[in-house]
């Protein structure tokens, strides 16, 4: 069972893999965004840590449901309400239990998925987040691992992708060779899911 | 006191002085239609280009008179902000709504019909309908 420990350490060890991926997702954002995404993500997630640290929420859900207002508020980019709906969709699909199985946690995350589908209006092939997020939903069952390597198999899967979402669809095909900066997150995000297990919460700074 | 409750009208923008410039813009060619409330929401909090929810909820909340209030974006994640706040369902004011017009003409369409003291749906209907106009 997966306690609310879990769930602390799993936003814990996604902020110190932003802050340590921040200059690649920004990298990333310049070829075909507008150079904030590592910036962006980091000031979310450290929001973030900061709020776990100051309201220590009791719940795994109420950890979601903290994480995702957090970026909501101090993102400044559609990452924060894409992400702060996926958090926040999974975490009130989990509920007030103290204790969720694994299965349950697939199940949040997948109502996460369908919120960020429906607010941004994306399907999959669309060189977004939902590229990295839906095939890793899918892959939970086989564990963590399966899920980390499906996200990022399924964001690398867009440097072919034209985009059809967002400032990089303006591009047209000149977003095609590039992987998405959102994908490449959404990775690093359940990527951590595995790091949390291990009862580890990154190193980052 | 019907007549103080007017539609509320609040410009999103990733831009500070985007949002507060249609907000002047919009509230000088209504004809200085004083008692419509124009709240602007630009850029982040400190200062930086972006969307902040905080803001948003703010400008909500000082232009909400009780008839309820229209919210109009500028784009990306203006919008999305606006949408996953009316999700939420406790940040925003009752009877806010999100507006799909073009942020510029529709803000002055917004503005110019709730300064007749006209009801939520005909300010929407007002600033949906400035996608219509053409300009050649």
């Amino acid at each position: 069972m997966l306690d609310t420990d879990f769930f602390r350490r799993w936003m814990t060890a996604a902020a110190a893999s932003v802050d340590r991926e921040a200059e690649r997702l920004t990298a990333l954002d310049s070829a075909i965004g507008d150079a904030d995404h590592g910036s962006n993500m980091q000031r979310g997630f450290t929001a973030v840590r900061t709020a776990l640290e100051k309201e220590a929420p009791d719940t795994p859900g109420a950890v979601l449901i903290l994480a995702g207002r957090q970026l909501i508020s101090t993102v400044g980019g559609a990452s924060g309400p894409l992400y702060g709906t996926l958090l926040r969709r999974a975490g009130k699909a989990l509920g007030e239990a103290a204790e969720v199985s694994e299965e349950q946690l697939a199940e949040a995350l997948r109502a996460g998925v369908e919120g960020v589908k429906q607010l941004g209006g994306a399907a999959p092939g669309d060189k977004t987040m939902v590229d990295a997020l839906m095939p890793a939903v899918e892959a939970l069952g086989d564990g963590f691992a399966a899920a980390g390597a499906a996200a990022e198999q399924g964001a690398e899967a867009t440097t072919p992708l034209q985009a059809r979402k967002g400032r990089a669809s303006y591009l047209g095909e000149r977003s095609i060779g590039h992987q998405d900066p959102g994908a490449t997150s959404s990775a690093l995000l359940i990527a951590a899911l595995a790091e949390a297990a291990a009862g580890t919460e990154g190193s980052g700074e | 006191m019907s007549d103080e409750r007017v539609v509320g009208i609040v410009l999103v923008s990733h831009s500070a002085e985007v949002a507060a410039s249609v907000a002047e813009l919009a509230k000088s060619l209504a004809g200085g239609a004083a008692p419509v409330p124009v709240v602007p929401a630009g850029g982040r909090e400190d200062g930086g280009v972006g969307t902040s929810s905080e803001l948003v909820a703010a400008a909500a909340a000082s232009a909400d008179r009780g008839a309820g209030v229209a919210v109009l974006t500028d784009l990306g994640s203006a919008v999305l902000t606006v949408k996953a706040l009316l999700a939420e369902g406790d940040e925003l004011p009752k009877d806010t709504r999100l507006v799909d017009a073009p942020f510029v003409e529709g803000a002055v369409a917004a503005v110019v019909t709730a300064a007749t003291g006209a009801g939520l749906d005909a300010v929407e209907a007002a600033a949906r309908d400035a996608y219509d106009y053409r300009k050649v």
